[in-house]
């Protein structure tokens, strides 16, 4: 790392989050002044990105070799009142909350206070949201069964394609003419609509050509008046590329960069998409640019690296949106989800790999930045030096990459219905999830709290902890039977709460359809601009909406708790199975300890919990998978956590597997913490008996101590087991490699260890930044050994 | 054939045990008594009750057990445990290890397992002090792929003093192996003091130049691991004040023992 890149690299760790209000403001002022008014929906929408674009400060900073942030500063984070609106509270938590803070200036107070929330009050996609639901979507919600991702940030969950180091936004707008020219305003009903749409998508197209041509001004001008001459040539450089990029397609490595760099603001500023934007297989898309320009003496590999090194700056520069409500006190991350992925294969099946995966794999070591993640891509077709490689970096301790196996996605998306063609040019994006990339919407719309389905069956429908019938009444369970009487139960009411989700999704999904069209993002994503469909209305070529499965270990110890103790050996009778729960195992530990101890848990290999294991992954995929969206694609299911893991728990009251009332439930397909007791390859064999390729995405955890990772033998275990996890269809597998006593010592003295980064679920976080239930979670997690 | 033996444990992800990531299934009972045994539960040959003991694997959920190591078990249920990690010694050519204890104390139960593993083809190997009548070693070396043989002490008094046994059975046996050309593993433990003087370590290497066939030699560093098992079984722990060589001095040993020209590891 050269002088540059270190100075880039600490002045963005240091910068301060703060709360900008420039993009409120514009967009306030924008829909006031009038012109909003005289437009549809699509072609406002487009209008007023056109107008932050023209009006947003620009921000170049000392050194840096792109331009573009989402705010006038680094960090300084924007808010999307259009789609929620911070009130004084909540900026006050932002402000004040010890962890994960937004720190918000009295000016940028009154701006939103008084400007920004009056103005869009009523009118914000959350209330609209928060109108439509009905009261039983509200006390399930509220019961915490599951979460909504929706009702603060848009749609978004999706990644580029190579579409744009192809194509210039002059290109694109003329396959908008195109497609405009090609309506049938005689037989489809629809011509008028679409036309609008495409409309729109023009304005943007062009808006994001006037963003780069004022940078472009702004670094001619900066370059007149440098002195020093090599940054003098730097600036005109730069000043060049603006001038010729998004327009063009880029010609060279530095153009390609940039063209991202402007397209990821764009559909940031655009709406605060889940997980950002991404540009996917990074390493596939640049390497025909750094080949040409090194054989032709243009770039050197050094100079392609510190390129790499200040464009990964950048990303780190953009805080995740700060939220509003509840989520705003719980909300514990500064990760944005963007995932860079190298590895894998070529359109054709072959190894991907190229020079630039591994000069990818060495900035990502070197920098060890929060943002972006990254993951590596492994298919039976890459070579073990390709996995090597990731484990070192991985036994660094910082979290990243993590390891996905390219042929499990591959099976999941042409499983979904995607051409093969689609498939191998995809990946996973956010924490785990499979997408084909540049060609799909796969909306994730909220995590499903499974455990928590068998507390109410277990109290007849009955919420305890807010006091409501929420589900069916299936029975009083002490009338049970048979363990099949109770999963018949658990089955029932599981459905049953789908079936309110999936209710809810189809509301908002059209709620974003017509009020929230995103045709800046519909442009990089095929079909939107041949259908003449915004991505948000199921423009893209394909459209998955996902139900994140949540807690699969505490589930399943649960029912093999019950099965186990009560029905098979009569240990307990029901009565007293749920008289134990109720009381929080409180002076019963003799009971709870056969729970913990003496009972077959998930993890360990073993099929009689395995079995159930299984069942309840078949429960889930078939309440789930393949029921119609509105956007003429279908519910799918992942298994993945991030944090939700510990919300849950919250909510949820004792469970028979002896977990306390309020603990976290288990995260992803892992475990139950500190349930696997006999070993990394029982933990895969366990997590493999679940078909990974139904899913979406799963995620599966696993911890080594670093000295474990220390010898090159070590790396080649974990290697064996990796491949044999993927061989069995495993989709994902994580590390945290750290040691649980530098965690305890982080804990106590936060200070020292603010650039400590662990691996959280699917994605790697600051430790210090993690509430304190999630800290001693990954510290109870990192306990164990390997070998 | 004996289709019944028994244990006390069964370790999955066993890396240190041999190639590849294997299964190790420990053998209970051990006609040696060394003082720095790491797993001092061996080596009665009869089950036993430990108080709060974690170390043990229970085939059964029976809490009554939970306090019991050592248990009785069928080959059949040994090799159901061990055939479902199979998907991970076809990819890293590992297999199942037998280790003890002595695990050619029950040679019989010992030969029916690896039978049987060799049937499903699953590599074996065993783990031994090499204190077994030589025809033992004639019943399992057809089954048998890997021997990790341990080589502790050379000058026989000393071995008689620390281990509790004679050390004659177990040089003349590894002599008899190491001609008929079965791959070896050689385990040196590092007792500081003990193993760890410059006049064993002169003659261990002098004894394994005379050997063939030794494929690697693993060091073993002293470690204190065992500690709080001997506190909860309450025996007497002969070798609590040694202090576990430096990884510096564990470097070279290794270097030291290179000039024999077989690939030196360190751990196990």
């Amino acid at each position: 790392m050269n002088e540059r890149i270190k100075k880039l690299r600490q002045q963005s760790i240091d910068a301060t989050p703060t709360l900008s209000h420039e993009r409120a403001q514009l967009l306030t002022e924008f829909y006031r002044n009038g012109e909003a008014q005289k437009h549809s929906v699509p072609v406002t929408r487009a209008l007023s990105f056109k107008y932050l674009l023209e009006h947003k400060e620009l921000c170049i900073n000392d050194g840096e070799l792109f331009v573009g942030e989402k705010g006038p500063e680094p960090k300084a984070t924007p808010t999307y009142p259009e789609l929620c609106i911070h009130s004084e509270q909540d900026l006050n938590i932002l402000h004040n909350r010890p962890k994960v803070w937004f720190k918000s200036s009295d000016e940028t107070r009154q701006i939103i206070l008084k400007e920004v929330a009056p103005f869009w009050k009523g009118k914000s996609i959350r209330e609209k949201i928060l109108a439509e639901v009905d009261e039983q979507w509200r006390n399930t919600y509220n019961a915490g069964i599951f979460t909504e991702f929706m009702e603060q940030r848009a749609p978004g969950h999706t990644v580029g394609d190579d579409k744009i180091f192809r194509k210039g936004m002059l290109d694109f707008k003329k396959e908008i003419e195109e497609s405009i020219n090609n309506l049938d305003f005689y037989n489809d009903r629809e011509a008028f609509a679409k036309r609008e749409e495409l409309r729109a998508m023009d304005i943007a197209a062009g808006a994001v050509i006037s963003y780069a041509e004022r940078y472009a001004k702004q670094l001619s001008e900066l370059a007149e008046s440098e002195k020093n001459i090599q940054r003098k040539n730097e600036l005109e450089t730069m000043a060049g590329i603006c001038k010729r990029i998004p327009a063009n397609a880029p010609r060279t490595f530095w153009e390609a960069l940039q063209y991202y760099w402007f397209v990821h603001i764009g559909v940031t500023t655009e709406l605060n998409t889940w997980d950002s934007f991404n540009p996917g297989r990074l390493d596939q898309h640049l390497y025909p640019f750094y080949k040409r320009d090194v054989d032709s003496g243009l770039l050197t590999e050094e100079q392609a690296r510190e390129l790499l090194q200040s464009f990964w700056v950048k990303f780190n520069n953009q805080p995740a949106p700060p939220k509003v409500g509840v989520t705003a006190q719980e909300s514990n991350t500064y990760t944005d989800f963007c995932l860079i992925n190298v590895g894998g294969v070529t359109d054709k099946g072959e190894d991907a790999t190229n020079e630039m995966t591994y000069m990818i794999l060495d900035v990502i070591e070197e920098m060890r930045l929060l943002q972006p993640s990254s993951i590596v891509q492994v298919s039976k077709k890459n070579s073990d030096r390709l996995l090597k490689r990731a484990l070192k970096i991985i036994r660094t301790g910082y979290g990243q990459p993590s390891i996905f196996n390219t042929d499990a996605i591959i099976q999941e998306l042409t499983r979904q219905g995607k051409s093969i063609i689609d498939a191998r040019c995809g990946g996973a994006s956010g924490c785990v999830e499979a997408g084909a990339f540049g060609k799909e919407s796969y909306i994730l719309t909220g995590y499903f709290n499974i455990p928590k389905i068998l507390e109410i069956t277990l109290h007849n429908g009955f919420d305890p902890r807010t006091e409501k019938q929420i589900g069916i009444q299936t029975g009083d369970p002490n009338n049970f039977n048979s363990f099949d009487e109770l999963y018949r139960a658990f089955e029932k009411q599981l459905n049953h709460f789908i079936d309110i989700k999936i209710k809810g999704n189809l509301i908002i999904e059209r709620i974003y359809a017509e009020y929230m069209p995103a045709p800046f993002l519909s442009i990089l994503i095929d079909d939107c601009i041949n259908k003449g469909k915004d991505y948000n209305a199921g423009g893209a070529r394909y459209n998955s909406s996902y139900i994140q499965g949540v807690g699969l270990g505490t589930i399943t110890d649960s029912l093999s708790s019950i099965k186990y103790n009560v029905f098979d050996k009569k240990n307990f009778s029901m009565e007293a199975m749920l008289e134990l729960l109720k009381n929080n195992f409180e002076n019963k530990k003799d009971a709870r300890d056969k729970f913990l101890f003496d009972t077959p848990k998930y993890g360990n290999d073993d099929d009689y919990a395995d079995d159930i294991t299984r069942r309840v992954f078949e429960t889930y995929f078939k309440a789930v998978d393949g029921r119609p969206n509105t956007k003429g694609g279908h519910f799918r299911i992942n298994l993945l956590p991030t944090t939700c893991h510990v919300y849950f728990g919250s909510v949820l009251g004792a469970t028979p597997d002896g977990r306390h009332a309020h603990e976290p439930v288990s995260e992803g397909i892992s475990p139950v913490q500190g349930a696997d007791i006999h070993g990394p390859t029982s933990v895969i064999k366990s997590a493999s008996k679940i078909d990974h390729l139904r899913t979406g995405g799963t995620l599966l955890n696993q911890k080594f101590t670093p000295n474990f990772l220390e010898t090159d033998e070590g790396i080649e275990k974990v290697l064996q087991l990796i491949r044999t996890y993927f061989r069995l269809d495993g989709h994902h597998m994580q590390f945290n490699v750290v040691n649980a006593e530098v965690l305890k010592e982080a804990q106590r003295h936060p200070e020292k260890y603010r650039d400590l980064i662990v691996r959280v679920a699917g994605y790697s976080d600051y430790f210090v930044d993690l509430g304190e239930d999630l800290q001693n979670e990954i510290i109870k997690r990192t306990e164990h050994t390997g070998g | 054939m004996r289709d019944k033996g028994y244990i006390f444990d069964i370790k999955k992800f066993s890396v240190n045990d041999g190639p590849g990531i294997r299964t190790t299934v420990f053998l209970k009972g051990c006609p040696l008594t060394c003082w720095w045994c790491h797993n001092p539960e061996s080596q009665r040959g009869e089950p036993e009750k430990i108080d709060n003991c974690s170390f043990r694997w229970n085939l059964s959920h029976d809490s009554s057990q939970r306090n019991m190591v050592g248990y009785q078990v069928s080959v059949d249920e040994v090799t159901r445990e061990i055939e479902k990690d199979f998907p991970f010694y076809e990819e890293s050519k590992g297999g199942a290890t037998f280790s003890g204890g002595e695990p050619m104390l029950q040679v019989n139960f010992l030969h029916s397992l690896l039978a049987e593993c060799k049937r499903k083809e699953i590599n074996t190997a065993i783990d031994t002090t090499g204190y077994a009548p030589y025809s033992d070693f004639e019943k399992i070396y057809d089954v048998t792929d890997t021997f990790l043989y341990d080589l502790k002490l050379i000058e026989d008094k000393i071995h008689y003093e620390y281990c509790g046994v004679s050390n004659k059975l177990i040089h003349e046996n590894l002599k008899e192996l190491s001609d008929r050309g079965k791959k070896i593993i050689l385990r040196l433990p590092i007792i500081p003091t003990l193993t760890d003087t410059e006049k064993n370590l002169s003659q261990t290497i002098s004894f394994i130049s005379e050997l063939k066939n030794i494929q690697e030699i693993d060091l073993l560093p002293f470690h204190a691991t065992a500690k709080s098992k001997y506190e909860r079984m309450k025996i007497q722990n002969k070798v609590i004040d040694l202090i576990p060589p430096t990884k510096e001095y564990m470097n070279e040993l290794k270097n030291r023992f290179s000039q024999l020209g077989i690939p030196i590891r360190i751990g196990g």
